[in-house]
């Protein structure tokens, strides 16, 4: 499985639509005061569909380079 | 290794207008990544746009960009691209701005068959001014001007456009982001008059009074309901109820209208 290095959250850019949190399959993200948050970076599979369906240009996926 | 958008974005307009969970910039970035894709020179590429709310995405792209007036994107586009057929035009609009208003540039500009491509944002509704009924709103469908459900029959965008003459139509959304990303750039690609009606959320006008309580529920009645164009002819009318097809729908070769032009009055050999 992949895995994700680490996920940007551009949080000035970020409206709190919760589609990215309410689409990814491992459950890996929150809403915390309106906004996204990484709940669980060890859960991400670095599929990119919070990144790809974002609105808004906020949330970037680095994924994990193969060991 | 994730995207980057930046080289075609305009510096400082950023973040959008749109409202949380608009899907206009979900397809802003499939628009992006096909013309990224297709390597044209940022200078030869055209963005013209009409009213509403779709029609300010030309202002956060760093192409050349016209935002004109309501329903006249085509008109303005065909001006650009007869000045100059060298340039790659696009034109969009939404519901309103391409089949109410506009629905002559539209209709008019597919008879022609001219090299535009043509993205008419879908979401069903009016949705800068106020969720008014759109030739495209549903029958049933709440609208502000429709407050008992609309009683009128809605147009298909693309028989309207393949009936007219258009040489290319599609139809995506905006949940099948990557889908829609392919079904510009093959829009892009053809040459004559492409039309690809791209189905979008308004959760703001339209989703709201319509029982859709998310952004997320618009996205996903498009993921349920869309169906490829090639699996829907092996399928019963029963089975293709409440559904409706994406993907290529209608592709043909026939005369450019600048080429004929050319010809006719003795410009081209
Ligand atoms: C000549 C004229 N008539 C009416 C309006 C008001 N108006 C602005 S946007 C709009 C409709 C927008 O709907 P649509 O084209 O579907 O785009 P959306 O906002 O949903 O993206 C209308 C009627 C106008 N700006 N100009
Ligand atoms: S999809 Fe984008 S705008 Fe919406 S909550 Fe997630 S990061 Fe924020
Ligand atoms: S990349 Fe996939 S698994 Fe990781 S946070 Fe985004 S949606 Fe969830
Ligand atoms: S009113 Fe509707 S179409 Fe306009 S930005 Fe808001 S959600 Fe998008």
């Amino acid at each position: 499985m992949a895995k994700a290095e680490r996920i940007e959250i551009n949080k000035k850019w970020c409206k709190g639509c919760e589609i990215c949190v309410e689409l990814c399959p491992t459950n890996a993200l929150e809403m915390v005061d309106f906004k996204v948050a990484v709940k669980d970076l060890e859960k991400c599979i670095a599929c990119m569909q919070c990144e790809l369906r974002c609105p808004d240009f906020a949330i970037v996926v680095y994924k994990k380079e193969k060991e | 290794m994730a995207y980057d958008y930046a080289k075609y974005l305009r510096p400082g307009k950023l973040p959008h207008i749109w409202c949380a969970g608009c899907t206009y910039g979900i397809v802003l970035k499939s628009m992006i990544r096909a013309i990224d894709s297709l390597n044209y020179d940022k200078n030869d590429v055209v963005v013209t746009s009409g009213i509403g709310c779709c029609s300010r995405l030309p202002g956060y792209v760093d192409f050349n960009t016209l935002h004109t007036t309501h329903g006249r994107s085509i008109a303005f586009a065909t001006g650009v691209k007869v000045a100059n057929p060298k340039l790659k035009v696009i034109a969009l609009g939404g519901d309103g701005d391409m089949t109410a208003i506009g629905g002559n540039h539209f209709i008019h500009a597919c008879r022609r068959n001219i090299d535009i491509t043509v993205f008419v944002f879908n979401n069903n509704i009016y949705g800068m001014t106020g969720a008014q009924y759109s030739p495209t709103t549903p029958k049933g469908a709440w609208a502000t001007t429709a407050p008992y459900g609309m009683t009128e029959n809605n147009f298909d965008i693309t028989s309207l456009a393949i009936g007219a003459g258009a040489s290319f139509v599609a139809r995506t959304t905006a949940y099948h982001a990557t889908h829609c990303e392919k079904m510009i750039k093959e829009a892009l690609e053809h040459k004559g008059l492409s039309v690809v009606e791209i189905i979008n959320a308004c959760p703001t006008g339209f989703g709201r009074k319509n029982k859709f309580k998310t952004p997320t529920s618009m996205l996903l009645w498009m993921k349920d309901s869309a169906v490829n164009v090639e699996k829907a002819k092996n399928m019963s009318p029963e089975e293709l109820a409440g559904k409706f097809t994406i993907g290529v729908l209608h592709k043909e070769e026939k005369p450019e209208y600048l080429e004929t032009y050319d010809a006719t009055v003795g410009l081209k050999k």
